[in-house]
């Protein structure tokens, strides 16, 4: 969807303010957040990294522009519980377990918790899908504008590119995180010249690399 | 019905005034500066100041809601907090740059499978699944970004800073990036090759630093102490050991 989180390029956002020192919550909610968002999700159940991303991207544009990063998860876990079925609305609203609704038990114990925070989970399939690219060829982004969960942003639409490196198959997002689907395919690593994107006045020498899937690109 | 306004504020209480939904998340905006006031239909009008602020309320009830159903352990969310704020953070990706410069063997391995490599120091897991190690060099400077959200290499880097998840950062880090690395101190010159990485799939990158000059004679714990977290990934350069400096 051509939303606000697709801000490669945009102006007026202001200079970059680094802070010194800085904590890694600066808040102690939101490492609650975060830790819920993460024991939620590794106790299973309908939830992907693509859902998660695409329930953060339909957030009204306006508050997504004011919200905190961590603000932004909390939004989203409040959603995330009740379409997972954790809980209902109606425990959100009265704030507590419905009478005689079943007790679960919890996923992931404290003594687990080392080992889930060193497990990979790719998204990368080992699959044989045949790829449409190589290394070399040169590729335009297709002028897309779905109104759903894409990774190619707005940017790089209809520009012309290199592919340097098949980086294999991997889940394809668009369509996993509606659940339609993972659709494997071809994911390549395509280089953008910084003039192809931003016009002559853009360095010469720079660039742009971004990771595309194989039904993003184009035969040039 | 809301609360007493001068009494404790009951879980149940705050859940229904903060009704701990998207909706509430989402259209109580100011509510955390302290300052403005929601409409909910209570119309209470206790000041914020020296409470905890909305969205640390509304967190709190959840997180007891999910607790009392059974879906987390209370521990174990101490347990995830505390392994971000104690163990996953950027000094393991300083100490995977660090072996990288002593020991040529393992740079070769870190470039060729990245992930294996980094795994042998100890280093995986969520937003690490599949990395690449992008080698800054005199002529080639190597910058990551995440356009779309605020993706970042958990395992080696711990979670990003706030500014790596700004607007600022997202919207110009691929349009001006040689604008926000000057910001940053970094001024480039011309004749430098800028590559911007946005992480717009599941790949995460690490940036492999240059090892600063006058370092000939550290040995790896203290080379890796001279590694930052905005070196690896690519705002600025490792700085040689400031003169006088300790070994």
């Amino acid at each position: 969807m051509n939303g606000v989180h697709d801000m490669g390029g945009m102006h007026g956002m202001g200079p970059v303010v680094h802070e010194k020192d800085e904590p890694v919550f600066h808040e102690e909610w939101e490492g609650r957040v975060y830790a819920l968002t993460r024991l939620v999700r590794a106790g299973g159940g309908r939830w992907n990294i693509d859902a998660g991303r695409y329930e953060i991207e339909r957030l009204p544009p306006a508050e997504y522009l004011r919200m905190s990063y961590y603000e932004k998860w909390a939004a989203r876990l409040a959603i995330q519980v009740v379409k997972m079925g954790l809980v209902t609305q109606g425990e959100i609203d009265s704030g507590t377990p419905a009478p005689g609704s079943a007790k679960a038990t919890p996923q992931v114990t404290a003594a687990r918790v080392p080992a889930m925070v060193a497990t990979r989970v790719s998204t990368k399939r080992d699959v044989r899908v045949k790829a449409t690219f190589k290394r070399g060829d040169r590729v335009r982004a297709r002028n897309m504008h779905p109104t759903g969960h894409t990774r190619l942003p707005r940017y790089a639409r209809a520009r012309l590119g290199t592919v340097v490196e098949d980086r294999g198959v991997f889940v394809f997002p668009d369509t996993n995180a509606e659940f339609l689907g993972e659709k494997p395919q071809h994911l390549y690593s395509v280089r953008f010249t910084a003039r192809e994107l931003w016009g002559d006045r853009a360095s010469a020498r720079d660039s742009v690399y971004l990771d595309l899937w194989d039904e993003y690109l184009e035969r040039v | 019905m809301g609360n007493d306004k001068k009494g404790p504020v009951g879980r149940r209480g705050f859940l229904k005034d903060a009704a701990v939904t998207a909706a509430a998340f989402v259209a109580e905006p100011a509510a955390a500066h302290g300052h403005m006031h929601h409409d909910h239909d209570h119309g209470h009008d206790h000041q914020h100041q020296a409470v905890p602020s909305d969205v640390a309320l509304r967190v709190k009830a959840l997180e007891s809601l999910l607790v009392e159903k059974g879906v987390v352990d209370r521990a174990a969310l101490d347990a995830v907090v505390d392994s971000y704020e104690t163990k996953i953070g950027p000094r393991n990706g300083a100490r995977v740059v660090a072996r990288a410069w002593v020991d040529p063997a393992y740079k070769k391995r870190l470039l060729a499978d990245p992930t294996a490599a980094i795994a042998e120091l100890g280093y995986s897991g969520g937003q690490g699944e599949d990395m690449v190690v992008l080698e800054n060099s005199p002529k080639i400077h190597n910058l990551v970004v995440c356009t779309l959200c605020s993706c970042y290499p958990w395992p080696v880097l711990g979670l990003p800073p706030v500014w790596y998840k700004s607007a600022p950062y997202r919207s110009r880090a691929v349009i001006d990036p040689r604008g926000v690395l000057r910001e940053f101190g970094l001024d480039l010159p011309d004749d430098v090759e800028v590559r911007v990485w946005d992480s717009t799939a599941e790949v995460r990158y690490l940036v492999l630093p240059e090892r600063p000059s006058g370092t000939d004679q550290l040995k790896e714990d203290a080379l890796a102490a001279l590694v930052t977290r905005d070196s690896m990934i690519g705002v600025t350069k490792v700085s040689p050991p400031q003169a006088g400096g300790r070994a």
